[in-house]
């Protein structure tokens, strides 16, 4: 019987036009772009060196927001130890050099407003230049303000920005893995807490259960906030936990901004077996930028340049 | 005339379409003729069976409804590569997208109203926008499914589909060619959509009729009048023409299986040599097959067009022959049409 071979890897059929927007060599020199070396990810990486990349990712958030005068800042600054963890903590196989790499492990943004801090950590993975994290929602750009697959940039596996419909993706990723390709990849996905209201994610959660997905593992970044208020204002959720425990899923409750305590919580999801796992990670919007903390205004505002060199400062 | 009274009678439609039509069939003879009659869903249900024989990683998405979009020949045929979701369309959606993204050719099928209006979103975002090479096949179109009633008859899929870009959308009109249209778009890379019916309908095309996705299919030559129909109301447009004859009307018929991508060449070969158009279609008349064709015309070719379709109405419950009736698509609606179409032509 044979295979039949589609491309899998994102063809560029979407909103393009004749060059992609090149960032101002003044803002490269500025933001010290031109000397990055990519960092490394690897299990050997010590607490400290996370948090280091961590801060990293936080820098280039603030940086690609100010720039595009629009966007995310809250959601991003907060699940940035996650993403540091993942990425550079050796939980995740993946080649930045060879982006489609067959045997790669997946990762989906549900909560696709995030994605400045997807980007940023793609960037410092080497996925793509790093100046390229200044044309974040510019005419043309590859960093659209919501990920668009149909953009081709590399590390990015499916278009999301729908809230609700990047968890169900995943399942079907690793449907697809465990039960017909049989090989050992893993899909992680997030999604934010107040996204947790939409309906798809407890049908995706059904699914995922039912066919008992060990090798899919979501993240809830709990910030208890969103874009209305605060999430049990909005729409009472507690406890994400038990939800998702009465769901059949093996639940870990960690700080979401603490590296070791996420690193245990992604080894132990790893190694869960028949079950899939939900990571409950308690963190708080626009976490390192005092002034952005635990603030749920901060979900969907950018900072202003003044905002954006006391952050900064802050951040060192 | 009614689709049972012409089978009763035994009529045929034979050596219609002849040589040099835009079919393809080069000094070949179409024949045309109802030999028997089944749903449409029979021949989704088969074309799966014969692609998974052929390929290793398609997958078929069962939606509860299995054995009534017929799914379930694939799912007893390939247990292991049939997943369950439950009533869950637009997760299932979402979960058939996953799967492409990962190499796989999923097929998600439950009823077309579901399978298109609860999952707009769906379909747009994480199908069509992902360009994720999956197949939605949407069952029980129309108000063939005639009982249930307006909740489960799917009269606006074509017009949510089409609307969407990246997506490609067949409409089959019987058992063989639904059979040839589901292989068809399992080997075709990107987002597709089929729309099948759940009542028995006349077969009338063969295994040597042709069918390429994307290209319109004449199924009977004619220089008055042009109908461009899909799914059932093609054989109601050909009956239509057949009786027509006695008038001295030489009816153009065109299977436009294919709705999205739609052949523009032969709406507009059909506009310039017949000067008159009547779609015909088991949809709402609205953004349906006949805006379709309509937004052609108006472009380049404006010709006098009269529609044959559901007229901003939901359905209702009704045997599908009652319904076909009383929503005015049967032949002899496709013959005041062509009449109405001819008086504006002149």
């Amino acid at each position: 019987m044979a295979r039949l071979t589609h491309q899998i890897y994102p063809i560029t059929t979407g909103f393009h036009g004749p060059s992609r927007p090149v960032p101002n060599p003044e803002l490269i020199k500025k933001y010290g772009y031109e000397a990055f070396v990519p960092f490394k990810n690897s299990a050997d990486n010590s607490d400290e060196d996370l948090q280091a990349i961590a801060k990293e990712i936080r820098r280039d958030i603030v940086r690609e927001l100010v720039e595009a005068k629009s966007g995310h800042s809250g959601g991003p600054l907060g699940s940035a130890d996650i993403f540091a963890t993942l990425y550079f903590g050796g939980v995740m196989r993946y080649d930045p050099k060879n982006p489609w790499w067959p045997e790669r492990d997946r990762f989906i943004l549900s909560a696709g407003h995030m994605c400045p801090v997807l980007y940023s950590t793609l960037a410092n993975a080497g996925f793509f230049p790093k100046p390229e994290l200044l044309t974040l929602r510019k005419f043309n750009s590859r960093l659209q303000g919501h990920p668009g697959r149909d953009m081709g940039l590399p590390g990015i596996e499916s278009s999301t920005g729908s809230l609700g419909q990047g968890l169900g993706i995943a399942v079907g990723m690793a449907l697809a893995d465990k039960k017909v390709d049989k090989n050992g990849r893993h899909v992680f996905a997030l999604t934010g807490d107040g996204e947790l209201s939409e309906g798809e994610i407890w049908e995706a959660a059904l699914i995922a259960a039912h066919w008992e997905l060990d090798n899919f593992t979501m993240v809830v970044d709990r910030n208890h906030c969103q874009i209305d208020g605060r999430t049990e204002d909005v729409l009472k959720l507690d406890s994400v936990a038990d939800k998702f425990r009465a769901f059949n899923f093996h639940v870990i409750e960690c700080n979401g901004n603490n590296i070791s305590e996420l690193r245990a919580a992604f080894k132990e999801a790893r190694n869960t077996k028949a079950k899939p796992t939900c990571i409950v990670a308690e963190t708080f919007m626009g976490n390192g930028v005092s002034f952005m903390q635990d603030d749920y205004r901060w979900h969907g505002k950018p900072p202003t340049p003044e905002q954006a060199e006391a952050a900064l400062v802050e951040l060192g | 005339m009614a689709i049972a009274e012409v089978l009763d009678k035994t009529l045929s439609i034979k050596d219609v379409a002849v040589n040099g039509g835009t079919n393809g069939a080069a000094g070949g003879i179409l024949r045309f003729e109802a030999h028997s009659k089944k749903a449409t869903r029979f021949g989704f249900g088969e074309g799966l069976v014969v692609l998974g024989e052929r390929y290793e990683n398609v997958v078929v998405i069962g939606g509860d409804i299995t054995g009534s979009v017929m799914t379930s020949y694939f799912r007893d045929k390939f247990p292991d590569r049939f997943f369950s979701m439950g009533i869950t369309e637009a997760t299932a959606t979402l979960v058939s997208a996953g799967l492409a993204l990962s190499g796989m050719i999923p097929f998600f099928a439950t009823y077309g109203a579901f399978a298109s209006c609860r999952n707009t979103d769906m379909l747009r975002i994480s199908l069509a926008y992902n360009d994720a090479n999956v197949k939605i096949g949407g069952g029980h179109a129309g108000i063939s499914v005639g009982e249930d009633g307006a909740t489960h008859q799917a009269l606006e899929e074509i017009a949510i589909v089409r609307v969407i870009p990246n997506m490609t959308l067949v409409v089959p009109c019987d058992y063989l060619e639904t059979k040839k249209a589901t292989i068809a778009i399992g080997e075709h890379c990107g987002p597709c959509y089929i729309r099948f019916g759940r009542s028995d309908v006349p077969s009338f095309t063969h295994e040597d009729t042709p069918f390429e996705l994307g290209k319109a299919q004449t199924f009977r030559e004619g220089k008055d009048v042009t109908v461009i129909a899909c799914g059932p109301l093609v054989w109601e447009s050909l009956v239509a023409a057949y009786e027509l004859e006695t008038e001295g009307i030489d009816v153009r018929v065109i299977n436009m299986a294919t709705i999205k991508p739609i052949d523009r060449s032969a709406i507009l070969k059909a506009a310039r040599e017949t000067g008159a158009i009547v779609t015909a279609e088991e949809h709402q008349i609205t953004a349906g097959l006949g805006g379709a064709v309509s937004e052609v015309l108006a472009q380049e070719c404006p010709t006098p067009v009269e529609f044959i379709g559901v007229k901003d109405t939901f359905g209702g419950s009704g045997k599908p022959d009652e319904l076909m009736k009383y929503f005015g698509l049967t032949s002899s609606d496709v013959k005041t049409a062509i009449h109405n179409v001819l008086a504006r032509k002149k």
